[in-house]
């Protein structure tokens, strides 16, 4: 029994599910479920696809080369079995796993980080450019702070201003 | 055995009905019809097809000829000379080659022609060369015509011929013509050869069977020989020379004692003498024939004494095939065919002879001899009383017997075991017994394929610990370099930004939201000058509130705005206020009620509540509000059953159809109809 990887989106099938399809060069093409299958049948590109790991690596959005990598590699010639060595073995899985999580979380911080700063920076921006869409100019070289102007409605003339909530 | 297919050869067809049969079959079974517009390729594969079908039944017909007629040099030779015969080897033979020629001559002409077709140029060319090449494959068998017929003539002939078999028993009757051959072969068999007073009655051979101690004899009968020269003898003559020379058999001399076939003793007793070559190695019997007319006791001495000549000759076969030479009854016999008197013993005499020597042959050839060892066993005979047993060395008696104990002890099968512990189903074997661990209590150790989504043989790996170890150390160094690479927020947005940039894009959004909205609908849409302003967007109110947002003050605006627009025809109704930038200024100035207020600034939404029930409008056709009031009252009145009757009324949803037709019937052009 073997968890495969989909040949669409890269993830694990589990047994029992998914189709696998083989092809006349005996090339085998594995999809998790009929999304990947369908995907597959009209001939998409699965690096062009946005959601697949494929995609993701390729366009460096995901941790591509790492040591923890290479930890997992398929052996086909079997071991005999050691029972020490499957005890280590099953311990370092876990601390592998958790070791690639961390790194590919630092992977995306990494990605990320200047985000915030460049948000911050177009927000100042947008505020001083376009601020005249809800403050007038006029009324804000009165008033330079930003606090926004309440709607007055005038019914007539001769009434007095009455304030009322913002209705639009 | 080729002798007797003879009759199986098919006809040969005469030369103009063999290019008949030829062509018309050429005609009715290759494609008939092609036009000049047709492809090139197509035109000269069309005719190539009727040259090539064409040579091809060419020759297979002539191949059959040449095949089922019998091939001189491989036949028995009695057949081979008869043959020759009878229609001249030569010719025989010629006709033959110039069917084989006319053979190869037809496939060359048709080779070359199909070469020349492959580059013909158009359907005229094409025709007429596939014209030309029938035309000469036609001629060529007209040329052979003559040999055509004659080999239908051989043919027919051979049909007709006697099948002799020339390795089985035979008796050949020979002797001048008129003795009487024909009259005993009638006798003793059941053949009904022709017998009349004139020579040359019998003009071939005739065979008939007969039997003598359970076997089957053939007896020939020939036609007469005259005592000519060898060169001299005509077909028929050599027909009886052919079988003579050439069938293993007895041969029964026949003599006319009596002269009554016209011909005397002398005459006879000189041809016997001429062909007693023929006779060699044969058992010779002569024959006195006609003893009723004249016994052979009653003969003259010259002839008697040309008898005993003849006796003496005979008796020389005798010898010769390892009879007893005294015995000379067999040699010599008398009989008469009308009377039947003594032709049952003349037969038994010659197949006696026959048998003898046959079996002598027999005996003496190589054959024998080897059938003969077969059936005898050689037993040596013993010399002695000793028993001599057979000689097994210490050792290998040993190691017998030692292999018979341990085959007795078995050793334990699994299947002993599974019966032991309840049997098949009962009983499952373990099969972690046999494995060769380096630590004998892992036998029975479970190990995971599968955590946490990985497959656990892919990370086995004997040093998986030191790599571990190398790929914390890793870890660690890389979380110290990692300085705290805090970003600075110190831009971060007050409340009040906060707020501010919130609404801007709101408004933003807005915008383009109504943007989207407008040029989705700009086809459909007119677009209406602002006088015709049904939505009455543009009011001084709206302008008003927009500008107050924004946080100006609207009110010179709005009173700018108000003085130059133009003047509105006036309602009738006066009820109505606060109509959008009127001029009515001495209208609702005085009103300061909160329903008109409301009512005034509730125009742009809900139309429906903007009269009372009564109130009658200009282009209604009431009189007067009691009148219209009236009017609904009747309107209310008449539903109100109905309606407590929960009954359908017009506004009620009506479907028409339920089922209509052209939904639930049809088929659809492409796809199934599995859901309507």
């Amino acid at each position: 029994m073997r968890l495969e990887k989909c040949w669409f989106c890269s993830s694990t099938v589990y047994p029992g599910h998914g189709i696998q399809f083989v092809r006349n060069d005996a090339k085998i093409f594995r999809f998790c479920r009929s999304k990947c299958h369908k995907n597959f049948k009209m001939k998409r590109n699965p690096r062009k696809v946005k959601w697949t790991k494929a995609y993701r690596r390729l366009h460096g959005k995901d941790m591509t080369q790492d040591s923890t990598f290479e930890f997992e590699r398929k052996r086909n010639r079997p071991e005999r079995y050691d029972r020490n060595v499957a005890e280590n073995t099953l311990k370092a899985i876990k601390k592998i796993d958790k070791v690639r999580v961390d790194r590919e979380a630092r992977h995306h911080a990494l990605r990320m980080k200047g985000k915030k700063a460049k948000e911050q920076r177009e927000a100042a921006k947008e505020l001083e450019q376009s601020i005249h869409m809800v403050k007038a100019p006029a009324v804000l070289q009165q008033e330079p702070s930003l606090t926004l102007p309440k709607i007055k409605v005038k019914v007539s003339q001769q009434q007095s201003e009455e304030n009322h909530a913002m209705e639009e | 055995m080729v002798q007797y297919n003879f009759k199986k050869i098919t006809v040969v067809p005469n030369g103009k009905e063999f290019i008949d049969i030829i062509l018309s079959r050429t005609q009715r079974q290759t494609p008939t019809v092609v036009h000049k517009g047709y492809s090139i390729s197509r035109l000269r594969q069309f005719y190539m097809r009727k040259v090539k079908y064409t040579q091809q039944n060419f020759h297979e017909k002539l191949s059959t000829i040449i095949e089922e007629f019998p091939r001189l040099d491989d036949i028995h030779p009695f057949y081979g000379d008869l043959l020759h015969v009878l229609y001249n080897k030569d010719h025989y033979k010629l006709a033959l080659g110039q069917i084989n020629t006319a053979r190869n001559l037809i496939s060359k002409i048709a080779k070359d022609y199909v070469k020349l077709l492959k580059y013909g140029d158009s359907l005229y060319r094409c025709k007429s060369l596939k014209v030309a090449a029938l035309g000469r494959m036609c001629t060529v068998i007209k040329r052979i015509a003559p040999s055509l017929a004659y080999l239908e003539q051989v043919r027919q002939h051979l049909a007709r011929l006697p099948s002799v078999d020339p390795n089985t028993r035979t008796i050949l009757i020979c002797g001048y013509p008129n003795v009487g051959k024909s009259s005993f072969i009638n006798k003793i068999t059941r053949a009904d050869v022709d017998v009349q007073p004139y020579a040359f009655t019998t003009k071939s051979l005739f065979v008939g069977h007969t039997d003598y101690k359970y076997l089957r004899y053939q007896v020939i009968d020939t036609p007469g020989i005259l005592d000519r020269p060898f060169e001299d003898r005509n077909i028929i003559e050599m027909c009886s020379i052919t079988a003579l020379a050439h069938l293993r058999a007895a041969v029964l001399f026949f003599l006319d004692i009596s002269g009554s076939c016209g011909y005397s003793i002398a005459a006879q007793a000189a041809l016997f003498h001429s062909i007693k070559s023929l006779f060699m190695n044969k058992p010779l019997i002569i024959v006195c024939n006609k003893t009723d007319l004249q016994p052979l006791e009653g003969i003259s001495e010259e002839d008697m004494k040309l008898v005993m000549e003849m006796k003496a000759e005979a008796m020389k076969t005798v010898i010769g095939e390892g009879g007893d030479p005294l015995n000379d009854e067999g040699v010599l016999l008398t009989m008469s065919t009308l009377t039947e008197e003594g032709v049952v013993s003349v037969k038994n005499a010659a197949c006696e002879r026959l048998l003898d020597q046959r079996v002598e042959l027999k005996m003496k050839s190589k054959k024998m001899n080897d059938c003969l060892n077969r059936f005898h066993v050689a037993v040596p005979k013993p010399r002695d009383q000793k028993e001599r047993p057979p000689c097994i060395p210490q050792a290998v008696l040993e190691g017998m017997a030692k292999q018979q104990a341990a085959e007795k002890e078995k050793r334990k099968l699994e299947r002993d075991l599974e019966e032991e512990n309840g049997g098949a189903g009962v009983y499952s074997a373990s099969l972690k017994k046999h494995y060769i661990l380096n630590n004998d209590d892992w036998k029975e150790d479970i190990m995971p394929e599968i955590l946490d989504g990985h497959n656990v043989y892919d990370f086995i790996d004997p040093d998986v610990l030191q790599r571990l170890e190398e790929l914390e150390r890793e870890e660690g160094l890389r979380a110290e370099e990692e300085d705290d690479d805090f970003e600075m927020d110190g831009k971060e947005l007050t409340l009040e930004e906060q707020e501010a940039l919130a609404e801007i894009r709101k408004k933003k959004s807005l915008l383009i939201q109504q943007h989207r909205i407008k040029k989705s609908t700009a086809e459909s849409r007119p677009t209406v000058p602002r006088k015709f302003d049904k939505e009455r967007k543009f009011t001084s109110e709206r302008m008003g509130r927009q500008l107050s947002a924004l946080g100006l003050d609207p009110t010179l605006a709005i009173n700018r705005a108000r003085s130059k627009s133009r003047g509105r025809k006036r309602e009738r109704s006066l009820d109505r206020g606060g109509n959008d930038g009127d001029v009515v200024m001495d209208m609702d100035v005085d009103q300061p009620n909160k329903k008109l207020r409301a009512r005034s600034r509730s125009l742009s939404r809900l139309r429906s509540m903007s009269r009372p029930p009564g109130e009658v409008v200009a282009g209604e056709g009431f009189k007067d509000s009691a009148q219209k009031v009236k009017a609904l009252k009747l309107g209310k009145k008449s539903v109100k059953k109905r309606n407590k009757d929960a009954r359908r009324g017009e506004a009620d949803r009506v479907i028409p159809t339920l089922k209509p037709k052209h939904l639930f019937s049809g088929k659809r052009s492409i796809g199934k109809t599995g859901r309507r």
